[in-house]
């Protein structure tokens, strides 16, 4: 079976699931969460009928909140996001913003009792903090990657180049996540927030695992056929470890996600279908993108991307 | 073989171990004798907010950007402010510093966010209170007149005992500059303090008028402490002495220093969630859990037979093992972190499956049983361990992004599944290899059939 030969398809493949939701995120950018924008998310149950959300619109409105938008929920709650409601602070009253006891107390006279399920409160400078910190984390999580992966494949001929790559292909994992995201948000209303970020982080870590077993394959092999061309042995490694990763991957990871993402309540549904995709993603690039980079950059063959087509299918 | 039965033994040990605080909810170990409990410790399982409902609440330094604040500064900030929510009588409230400049604030299942919110947002007010010869005990609520409203004479007290007692303040805690705590050459601690030039004429007149009487030390409202005033202090430095211990005299000494916040806090983010919502994730996330984890079991079976069962079991033993460790460590599962768990379980397999499959690879290429077995450990072993490790250097990274950051999903998540990844290493190597060492003394040499091993 020579799977690395196609390998400027499976590079085009990943090109169109990424580049529309690039497109979309290059329009509309990411469909951020109260978490890194700022923000509230009040979600209350009506103890009597649920009010028209227009009515609730109406009532922030009154207190001087524009943004308000309503949803009701399936399971009966009425979920609210607004901009930023300042806190009871006892003594101190800015005047500028509405506070959420102001808008409980409003809510409360106009339609009835209700009992707060959840209220999100973030300030608008913590958001803009979350992000940088998350992806300083990640740069830093990548960098530590590259240095631990050059040291310990340092028997190999340009070990560095394995460490270089399993992060190209780990890009590639988050560009997938992100532009299914931007999908997700532009047809279903899926929003960025903490958990999603949680679930990146985890395709990061399975990502670099996966690359790891297959790059593990390859050194293992190097040292067995040193004759052979760096192709075959490539694809010979990845053919030797298939069937691992379909089982760990598909069978037993994927399985408990599907799972969560069937049975397991909606606060974690985005965040397991995010994490199937994510690993999904993992386990693919590590064969069909990490794999076949490694061919290229060992060849070389940039050299003869821009020169005429039989050139290169003679290789 | 010597080995295989010490090995059984470290594993029985270690899952009863597991299984005793799986089960309890607190461990005790009485003295066989006198029947006194020689060691306990509390092991009830610790829910995180997004599943028993409660309050989340980030406190930010109040202050223009680039000022340097002291970790001195963001520490006592944090004991005042436990101090007032512990008033409150949230139970298991935790306060924790984040960063530089942030404070995280959780109290699981409180009734009245609101309440709590105000109590963190309030500034603190230290004043110092003339009792005049009424001896106050410390922790006993007190009004006073500092915000207006008249005193009441205390040479002349109201008959009737339900009239409260509104105290004089003498002064408020902002004049005093210093405060330190040193020892006497009986090695008695004392309160060295200094006051401003306001202060101290303040104090000079009142401290020479009300000597022998008592002068209270009231931080928001709440008598810390009442000495008597010895001597006349005219000068602006005193001493408050008696009855410290180390512990004790630096606590007055932070108080009186900071009595207000060192620095001021205003609140930039918080959470609440209802109860009905959390224990609802909870039981769905577990329903869902169950039923990956039992579809996953069978697949083991019948794709791997023996080894697969034998690793079926592995797992439950890992399962056993890491809900341990995270009730003896007190390890708060968050919703995140049930999640992670999941995950890891699969993680776990992971290491299961490259041996199986190394495995099968070496008795398809003709070994037998025995070598094939051993082989696919020695083989499958650099992968899991390098594989494994870039787990484990990710999870610390993310775990210092959470505590930094207050992020306590990131943070229980990176745990969990640090965690996960390295229980996962030992029973992998440990229980499905004991166990299938084992299985191999049952199975005589030319009888084995590979149809067990999945081929």
């Amino acid at each position: 079976m020579n799977i690395l030969g196609k390998r400027y398809w499976y590079f085009a493949l990943s090109l169109l699931v990424i580049l529309p939701g690039m497109v979309l995120i290059a329009l509309n950018g990411l469909p951020l969460s109260i978490d890194f924008t700022g923000g509230s998310i009040l979600e209350v149950r009506f103890a009597g009928e649920t009010p028209a959300p227009a009515d609730v619109v109406a009532v922030y409105e009154s207190l001087g909140v524009k943004d308000a938008q309503v949803q009701t929920t399936g399971t009966g709650t009425v979920q609210i996001r607004s901009s930023f409601l300042s806190e009871a602070s006892g003594e101190e009253d800015t005047g500028e913003t509405a506070t959420s006891t102001a808008v409980q107390a409003a809510l409360r006279e106009e339609f009835g009792e209700l009992t707060v399920e959840r209220f999100d409160s973030v300030g608008p400078s913590i958001g803009r903090q979350v992000t940088q910190r998350a992806a300083l984390a990640v740069a830093i999580a990548a960098l530590a990657v590259v240095f631990y992966i050059t040291y310990t494949f340092r028997g190999l001929e340009h070990a560095f180049r394995y460490g270089v790559i399993a992060i190209v292909a780990m890009i590639h994992d988050v560009a997938v996540v992100m532009s299914i995201t931007a999908l997700g948000g532009q047809f279903w209303g899926w929003q960025v927030d903490a958990l999603f970020l949680t679930a990146l982080l985890t395709v990061i870590g399975f990502s670099v695992q996966d690359k790891i077993v297959v790059f593990d394959r390859i050194r293992e092999n190097s040292n067995v056929y040193r004759r052979l061309p760096y192709e075959t042995l490539a694809n010979h490694s990845i053919i030797q470890t298939l069937q691992r990763s379909i089982n760990t991957q598909l069978m037993t990871v994927e399985f408990m996600l599907l799972a969560l993402a069937l049975f397991g309540g909606i606060t974690l549904r985005e965040f397991a279908v995010i994490l199937l995709i994510g690993l999904f993603s993992g386990t693919y690039s590590s064969i069909f993108i990490a794999a076949p980079i490694l061919v290229v950059w060992e060849k070389q063959e940039w050299k003869t991307w821009f020169r005429r087509k039989e050139e290169t299918q003679t290789i | 073989m010597r080995n295989l039965s010490s090995r059984l033994i470290l594993i029985a040990v270690i899952v009863a171990l597991a299984a005793w605080i799986d089960f309890s909810t607190e461990l005790k170990i009485p003295n066989p004798i006198t029947g006194q409990t020689l060691w306990r410790r509390d092991v009830s399982p610790k829910l995180g907010l997004d599943l028993r409902g409660g309050l989340q609440v980030v406190l930010e330094a109040d202050l223009p950007e680039g000022t340097e604040i002291s970790n001195e500064q963001m520490e006592t900030a944090r004991l005042i402010l436990e101090n007032r929510t512990n008033a409150l009588g949230v139970n298991e409230s935790v306060l924790q510093v984040a960063g530089s400049n942030r404070i995280v604030g959780e109290f699981p299942g409180v009734a009245d966010p609101d309440e709590v919110k105000a109590t963190l947002g309030q500034t603190g007010r230290l004043e110092f209170v003339d009792f005049g010869f009424l001896p106050i005990a410390a922790g006993t609520v007190v009004q006073t007149d500092v915000e207006g409203g008249e005193a009441t004479d205390l040479n002349n007290l109201p008959t009737d005992p339900t009239t409260p007692i509104i105290y004089h303040t003498v002064m408020t805690g902002d004049k005093i500059e210093t405060a330190l705590v040193s020892t006497s050459q009986l090695g008695e601690y004392y309160i060295a303090f200094t006051l401003t030039s306001e202060g101290a004429a303040i104090f000079g007149e009142h401290t020479s008028t009300h000597t022998e009487q008592y002068l209270g030390i009231v931080l928001d409202k709440v008598v810390i402490s009442a000495p008597t005033i010895g001597s006349a202090i005219t000068s602006g430095e005193g001493v408050i002495e008696g009855g410290f211990t180390a512990d004790s005299a630096n606590a007055l000494a932070i108080q009186l220093r900071y009595g207000s916040l060192p620095i001021p806090f205003k609140v930039v983010e918080s959470r609440v969630v209802g109860p009905t919502l959390g224990q609802d994730s909870l039981q769905k996330s577990l329903v869902a859990g169950l039923v990956g984890i039992i579809v996953v079991f069978l697949f083991m079976g019948i794709f791997y037979r023996v080894p697969g069962v034998l690793a079926d079991f592995a797992i439950i033993i890992y399962a056993l093992i890491a809900f341990a460790v995270f009730k003896y460590f007190h390890f708060t599962l968050t919703l995140a972190g049930v999640a992670g768990f999941l995950l890891s379980t699969g993680a776990a397999l992971d290491a299961n499956i490259l041996i199986f499959e190394r495995m099968k690879e070496e008795l398809r290429a003709g070994r037998t049983l025995r070598t094939a077995v051993d082989l696919g450990w020695t083989r499958a072993w650099s992968s899991i361990r390098d594989s494994n490790l870039a787990t484990i250097i990710t999870s610390v990274i993310l775990f210092w992004f959470g505590s930094t950051f207050g992020a306590t999903i990131v943070k229980g998540f990176a745990l969990t599944l640090a965690l996960g990844v390295g229980i996962s290493l030992f029973t992998a190597i440990l229980v499905t290899r004991t166990l299938l060492n084992l299985v191999l003394k049952f199975i005589k040499p030319g009888t084995e059939n590979p149809k067990w091993f999945g081929i």
